[in-house]
């Protein structure tokens, strides 16, 4: 009987679990990279590299929605816009602590989670992606439309924070490059180690036992809806960390941070990486932005050339590349043994 | 009066949106997939319209041929979606998260495309054009013949559509794969036929939604991305594959709309998606859809 259900429902398929390179090691060996990186560049490609701390923030949060949780998220970037405006309107008001914004940030972007996500978690798949693409739209046009507040499509000018009280007396290069840089490390490693500690614990197995089977999950007692909440709302939080510093690094908050292709963009990178893989996504990060340099200076065409990556990884690379790597390994490693 | 301008414009809005929304209810009622490139295929049939009516002029051909022009030069570029489709081919037993990055992959290709082709700079045809079939007096109000032209072609392929997908033999077949795919094949069906040939339609629903807006507004490289949340807009509204669905969440879009404009623009977008919001919170499929996937 077993045989013929195969062929009547093939959409019911193990997906292979990359156990290798899943651990914590494979993360610090990333963040050891971006931390020696700027010894080794100029002052400039590391501000070129910054947004690739950002985004791999605000993967964080995303890997643990869609990876763990299995919910895919057209709209995050709606948070990145939502950490981009308070930067913005705390550094015009005079609140240079920067500190203080990540907070303020994090816990608005955490209650723009809550609300929007008790709405939209109710949903799986393509419900749950069109959506949350339909809240990011709607943040995105208020943030267009209404000028008097935040600027239109000019958005609002983000101005330099103070790091730990301290001014910081230099260039912005040497700011963005220095200083910040390594704040903005630091608080990746914390937030790494954070969703190190989700992910490995059981709450972290009851995530990925929604992902892989709903039902069966409530059946053991998961509360389903209020963990996919849980996820949503970290990744919300995450978001708007990362918003915070990509505004500050670029010195503008505009409402393109929300425009539905930039969450693409955040999708792309945790494909590209591998998403469900802990390291991946923020692998898929500093390549993506890696990527984005080298087509854009060397084309005008790089978005055929970006979506041309994205297609080949979907058809041929679907585990993103530390899940190929990984399942490589894990094939050798076992092949050895028998 | 001014009302009743405003009303006519929403159902101009309405007619093409459903055209697009329609391509999108159509592939993803037989396929499952959501194409989130039906942005790009509407742009694409914007632009490739705009030289399609240039290769008009340049024949010396009457210019009352311009609707069918248009109509012919969005069906014949929608045919890009045949070879499109081999590429979909790979991932439709797969989750339906990479069946959207695919999509949305072809969606950042086409960007560039059109870069390419036409330029970076909006492109727009001959703004007399818009008038060359004249104007109704409806109560004082001059209302171009070329919208009801459109507002008829949209009911006219709807009807064409609904019918052939009821009545006939290929429309029972693609029912039937919609259903049940294995079912289908078990008896004979050349599945893959019948997606190949859904997808093109659904594509060239697009191409010929952007071919007819072409004489009111510019074709540009945003339009895609746009488009793409107002047609989701309306597939979310109506209830995702049902082609009812479709014609009334495209009336309600496209009024809400026009009357935003001119009403109260700073909440164009804002009001298609409280009412989005409104809908999935009272019916959660849709005004028209059937249970939940």
């Amino acid at each position: 009987m077993s045989a013929v259900f195969d062929v009547i429902s093939p959409r019911i398929r193990p997906r292979p679990k990359p156990r290798l390179l899943n651990g914590v090691i494979p993360f610090v060996v990333l963040l050891a990279g971006l931390a020696i990186a700027p010894l080794m560049l100029t002052p400039y490609s590391t501000v070129m590299l910054m947004p690739a701390l950002a985004f791999g923030i605000a993967l964080l949060g995303m890997n643990l929605l869609f990876g763990y949780t299995g919910l895919l998220s057209f709209g995050n970037a709606m948070f990145l816009a939502v950490g981009a405006y308070v930067a913005a309107a705390a550094t015009q008001a005079g609140v240079l602590h920067f500190e203080l914004i990540l907070i303020a940030a994090a816990s608005l972007g955490g209650l723009f989670a809550l609300a929007i996500g008790a709405l939209c978690v109710r949903f799986t798949h393509i419900f749950f992606g069109m959506l949350t693409l339909a809240f990011g739209m709607l943040l995105h046009s208020f943030l267009f439309k209404f000028y008097n507040l935040t600027g239109g499509d000019q958005g609002m000018r983000v101005l330099r924070p103070m790091l730990l009280g301290q001014d910081w007396d230099m260039t912005a290069t040497q700011f963005l490059s220095g200083p910040f840089y390594y704040y903005c490390l630091i608080v990746y490693v914390l937030l790494g180690l954070l969703t190190w500690r989700i992910v490995s614990s059981p709450l972290g197995l009851q995530l990925r036992a929604i992902r892989d089977n709903e039902s069966k999950a409530r059946y053991l007692g998961v509360r389903v809806y209020r963990l996919r909440l849980f996820a949503f709302v970290v990744s919300g939080v995450f978001g708007a960390i990362a918003g915070a510093m990509l505004g500050v690094s670029t010195g503008l908050a505009d409402p393109e941070l929300a425009y539905w292709p930039q969450s693409g963009n955040l999708i792309f990178m945790m494909i590209l990486g591998g998403a469900g893989t802990f390291v991946g996504p923020g692998v898929g990060a500093l390549i993506f932005v890696l990527l984005h340099e080298v087509l854009v200076s060397s084309t005008a065409y790089w978005r055929f050339m970006l979506g041309a990556t994205l297609v080949f990884l979907v058809l041929v690379l679907p585990e993103g590349l530390i899940g190929t790597i990984s399942n490589h390994l894990q094939r050798r490693v076992r092949g050895d043994a028998q | 009066m001014q009302y009743a301008n405003l009303f006519l414009a929403g159902l101009f809005q309405a007619a093409i949106l459903f055209l697009v929304a329609c391509g999108l209810q159509l592939i993803f009622g037989v396929q499952k997939v959501v194409n989130l490139a039906c942005g790009s295929f509407y742009a694409l049939g914007a632009f490739f319209a705009i030289t399609a009516v240039g290769l008009l002029h340049q024949w010396q051909m009457p210019m009352i041929f311009l609707v069918p022009a248009l109509v012919l030069s969005g069906v014949l570029v929608g045919t890009v979606g045949a070879p499109l489709e081999l590429l979909l081919r790979p991932v439709y037993r797969r989750d339906p998260s990479y069946q959207l990055l695919l999509t949305f992959g072809l969606l950042l290709m086409f960007q560039d495309v059109f870069r390419f082709f036409w330029g970076a700079a909006p492109r727009s045809m001959d703004s007399s054009l818009y008038g060359i079939y004249g104007t109704i007096d409806i109560s004082g109000l001059q209302i171009p013949v070329y919208n009801f032209l459109v507002i008829g072609a949209s009911i006219l392929i709807a009807m064409i559509l609904g019918l052939s997908l009821k009545r006939t033999r290929i429309g029972r077949i693609v029912r039937a794969t919609a259903e049940n795919r294995n079912m289908t094949e078990a008896l004979g069906v050349n599945s893959s036929k019948v997606f190949t040939m859904v997808f093109t339609l659904g594509c060239i629903l697009g191409t010929v939604g952007g071919a007819l807006v072409i004489p009111t507004s510019a074709a540009s490289m945003t339009m895609a991305a746009e488009l793409v949340v107002e047609a989701f807009a309306v597939v979310v509204i109506g209830g995702l594959g049902s082609m009812a669905g479709a014609a009334v969440g495209a009336i309600i879009v496209g009024l809400m709309r026009a009357f935003a404009v001119s009403l109260a623009p700073e909440v164009e977008i804002l009001s298609i998606y409280l009412v989005v919001v409104v809908v999935l919170l009272i019916r959660p499929v849709g005004l028209f859809g059937r249970s939940a996937s």
